[in-house]
């Protein structure tokens, strides 16, 4: 029961080599080999012989039902329930190369695709249809998955009676583009929203139940025949490489096989237990090198001093530096953030088969068809002959450590001839998953004589975003790539905040700093969950606080004197009321909690067109520092809303997300390695110190495009904490995480 | 050196031959085929890998499988055979994964509990959960859910 191949939950496809057949009929509706062709209609849409719809989509839904909200504008688009839509996700052999998961653009651009394509599929079925009723096709409209006659609607014939099964061979217009910019084009206007019956509706997760029952497979769980385990050893000090591989301390261990190759070390052994104990005790002797990093406590220092090897102004308006200088007064603060790790709930797995006449990996990579590509350049193979098979991970915010294991599974299995499985033990997560990068943010403002903000300055300065790349199309953006000789890529990027507030006077710029060891670090910069925008937010929002209290203005009416966006300012008055905002600077919404300060704090987020306005209740525990999150208000305009209920769970794991990196996170390393490698040294938000209300409140906006919601609300969190806490404290944190011991420290600071 | 063990892992005897050493977990999963329970961290700290031991919400990843000699094993998948359970039917209402690699762990901690515990309190809740990760935050989720149980558990 447990050999799994792809796709084993969709009885109605089954799979050999690169050939498709669905099976919900007994009729053959898609065979397929080598890539999908965008332009084919059929490459995205399939409708079986029973009229169900299966849908083939180039993108991967990470546990916020980005599947269930496709399903629903495919069925939207094509008058069908949404339960007869299933979606096939991410194996390169069945879909097109949409980006995979991305930059929140699930829905905004990987849906509407599909959205184009169903709306295609319906009007090449009026098409059809027409000749089949002998009427125009003006005259027909389509209900409930079939083709009816408008004025006579009993005259019908269903979609599965148009096409027998059989393709569409049909076209779609494509605009050349892969990836997240990928494309489509109806002749065909999709529906206008105000005819939506099932776009905006709450739908239930498919996957769920299978979740919660046990039943559901994920990446980890694939079994293929002759299997075997592995384990990738990495060094003590970052950047060492195994010299001498004493073979004889794991002779006592059964079928024990130890694959070197240049910097890469690991062993496979068929019983997983057996290559855990076999990388435990291989005897390795490692190359001496210089402890690569500096001392944890100079870190931010290192970032202050280090030169820029990229910079960019990202806004420039008016004169800063002359507006500063005649300003009647001046505020200035820096704020530092940590690295923070994906610390993913399992440690990444990865199967690869890698034979003479084919490549498979089963990965639960955000992007199958770059790993594709990735695995090709690796292994020297024709991009054809790889086949990559998206399976669900143990969660993922961006890019975390699926990609390494797949290189390392790969190479393992070449080297033994044999299907690998790889995965991580618990330090090989925390330690060696790719990091959000460690920042400095300098900001500077300038008032006049009214309290007006006439100069803006921000600069963030910090590790690269991009030091590892968002995918692994590349080997040299992975550990195992690096390892067997792959050149280090310069990749460098960080990131300003939004250009939400018109000050007269602004500037927005960052600056990137070298990585702190080439090659396979244990920190290497990455994308995580909004790359970068909770540490720019904390500090621009926490400044924007810190202007209103030198002013001695409500830090709400100071930012709404600066929004010109109506959608914006709506977001900010509905966060507001719901929130019962009490007017004031800040601090004048202090109040006692029992034996605790409480305070509410605000922030805003604005990612593309994805607005959010969140306001915090925290209460502050003054003996231990241990600060509480009770409560949280957001006001949430992504756009249309496609499927509420899958929204507000989003939402709120953003906001719990937010909170834990607000409060917790920090990866700790010492000279030679990181040594925040399990969950009692990288601490997350534990449940018993979750909030006791997350009220959202959702801002649908039917007219326009829907935007992505799996980021921006993350980034907003830490400043509306540590703004809440200066309110209930009067002390400015201005280091994240806001630990217990660091909460503890300021505010007895404060008061000595 | 090998040796045989037998318990029963849900409902049905099993025997097995590992080294006594090996935790419980590895053998639940490349031995017998077990897709639940799940490796998390191998140290007792998250729950991914919890199974009921006699009863005992337990974390099967530092349990040695001789220490489970005779011992009667539920996993997540025997939890609820002919109908969901009722923790795991109220996981399903409130939709709590969100990639659901740690529901095993909350699923079966809360089951244990809500075994010995009618009626909890708010505070009894989180503390009786303490301790289990969730990294994607579904925190709010399993919060509800949990209480929803309890509530048909008291009925
Ligand atoms: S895997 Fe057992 S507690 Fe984490
Ligand atoms: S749902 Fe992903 S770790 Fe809990």
């Amino acid at each position: 029961m447990n050999t799994i191949t792809a796709l084993s939950r969709r009885d109605a496809l089954r799979l050999s080599g690169g050939l498709v057949v669905l099976f919900s009929t007994g009729v053959a509706a898609a065979d397929r080999k080598g890539a999908p062709d965008p332009t084919s209609l059929d490459s995205w849409l399939a409708i079986g012989a029973d009229g169900n719809i299966t849908a083939f989509f180039g993108k991967v839904d990470v546990g916020q039902g980005l599947d269930v909200a496709v399903a629903q504008m495919v069925a939207e688009e094509l008058d069908v329930p949404v339960a007869a839509v299933s979606i096939v996700m991410g194996d390169t052999s069945l879909t097109c190369n949409q980006g995979g998961a991305s930059g929140s653009t699930g829905v905004r651009q990987g849906g509407v695709a599909l959205r184009h394509a169903a709306a295609q599929a319906r009007h090449h079925l009026i098409q059809r249809a027409a000749e089949y009723l002998r009427r125009k096709p003006a005259d027909l409209a389509t209900a409930d998955g079939a083709v009816f006659v408008v004025d006579a609607p009993a005259q019908k014939v269903a979609y599965a009676a148009l096409l027998r099964g059989k393709y569409f061979q049909s076209q779609i217009r494509w605009n050349g583009k892969l990836g997240n910019a990928l494309g489509l084009t109806s002749t065909a206007k999709p529906k206008a929203p105000d005819q939506y019956k099932i776009v905006g509706q709450p739908v239930s997760r498919v996957d769920i139940p299978g979740k919660v029952m046990g039943t559901k497979d994920f990446v980890t769980d694939v079994r293929v025949p002759g299997m075997l385990h592995g384990r990738v050893i990495r060094p003590p000090v970052a950047g060492a490489v195994p010299m001498e591989i004493d073979r004889k301390s794991v002779a006592s261990i059964p079928g024990v096989q130890i694959v070197h190759r240049q910097g890469f070390l690991g062993v496979v052994a068929p019983r997983e237990w057996d290559a855990i104990r076999a990388a435990d005790v291989l005897q390795v002797t490692w190359s001496k090198v210089d402890p690569p990093f500096p001392a944890f406590a100079a870190l931010h220092d290192h970032i202050r001093k280090a030169p820029a090897i990229k910079e960019t102004v990202d806004k420039t308006v008016g004169d800063v530096e002359r507006a500063l200088a005649g300003a009647a007064k001046r505020i200035t603060a820096e704020y530092t953030w940590p690295f923070q790790s994906h610390a993913c709930m399992g440690p990444a797995c990865a199967v690869a088969d890698v034979r003479a006449d084919g490549v498979t990996s089963w990965s639960a990579t955000q992007k199958p068809h770059f790993q594709q590509e990735g695995l090709a350049k690796l292994l020297k193979r024709p991009l054809d002959t790889v086949r990559v098979i998206w399976m669900p991970g143990p969660g993922s915010y961006g890019r975390n450590d699926a990609g390494d294991a797949a290189m390392d599974a790969a190479l393992l299995s070449e080297a033994v001839g044999k299907p690998v499985r790889v995965q991580g033990m618990r330090h090989d997560g925390h330690a060696w998953d790719p990091k959000g990068p460690a920042s400095v943010h300098t900001l500077r403002a300038g008032l006049d004589k009214d309290g007006n903000i006439v100069a803006y300055d921000v600069m963030n300065k910090g590790f690269s975003r991009v030091e590892v790349a968002v995918s692994e199309a590349d080997p040299s953006d992975t550990l195992a790539g690096k390892l067997i000789g792959f050149p280090d890529k310069p990749g460098a990027g960080f990131g300003s905040p939004s250009d939400v507030y018109e000050f007269a006077n602004r500037r927005l710029a960052w600056q990137c700093v070298a990585p702190l060891m080439p090659g396979a670090s244990p920190l290497r910069g990455a994308h995580l969950r909004d790359p970068v925008g909770p540490q720019n937010l904390f500090a621009s929002e926490s400044f924007l606080d810190e202007i209103a209290l030198a002013a001695k203005v409500d830090p709400i009416a100071l930012r709404l004197r600066y929004m010109k966006d109506p959608r914006e300012v709506a977001a900010v008055k509905a966060a507001t009321e719901r929130a019962k905002w009490i007017d004031g600077p800040p601090g004048a919404r202090r109040q006692m909690a029992g034996a605790h300060p409480s305070g509410m704090g605000f922030a805003f987020a604005r990612r593309g067109d994805t607005l959010v306005a969140v306001i915090a209740q925290v209460e502050v525990d003054r003996d231990t520092g241990r600060i509480w999150a009770r409560k949280f208000v957001v006001a949430h305009d992504c756009g249309q809303v496609i499927n509420p209920d899958g929204l507000r769970h989003c939402i709120e794991g953003n906001v719990v997300q937010g909170l834990s990196r607000a409060v917790h996170e920090e990866v700790l390393f010492d000279q030679s390695m990181v040594t925040s490698r399990d969950w009692s040294t990288y601490l997350i938000l534990d449940i018993a110190d979750a909030p006791e209300e997350i009220d959202i409140v959702l801002i649908d906006r039917p007219e326009l495009a829907p935007e992505g919601a799996g980021e921006a609300c993350t980034a907003a969190i830490p400043a509306a904490v540590v703004n809440a806490i200066f309110d209930a404290t009067g002390v400015r944190m201005r280091a994240a995480p806001l630990s217990p011991a660091r909460v503890k420290a300021a505010l007895t600071a404060k008061t000595v | 050196m090998s040796k045989r063990f037998t318990f029963s892992v849900d409902g049905k005897d099993r025997t097995v031959e590992a080294d006594p050493e090996t935790p419980l977990l590895y053998v639940l999963r490349d031995d017998l085929n077990f897709s639940n329970p799940h490796f998390g961290c191998g140290q007792g700290q998250c729950g991914a890998c919890t199974v009921h031991v006699d009863g005992e919400a337990t974390r099967s990843c530092v349990l040695p499988v001789e220490a489970a000699e005779n011992a009667r094993i539920v996993t997540l998948t025997g939890l609820g055979t002919e109908k969901p359970h009722p923790v795991q039917q109220a996981f399903i209402d409130e939709q709590v994964p969100a990639c659901g690699y740690c529901v095993n762990g909350w699923v079966m901690t809360a089951a244990a509990f809500l075994d010995r515990t009618s009626k909890p309190s708010d505070a009894q809740i989180r503390d009786a959960l303490s301790g289990l990760k969730c990294r994607c935050g579904t925190h709010m989720a399993i919060l509800r859910a949990v209480k929803r149980a309890a509530q048909a558990m008291a009925r």
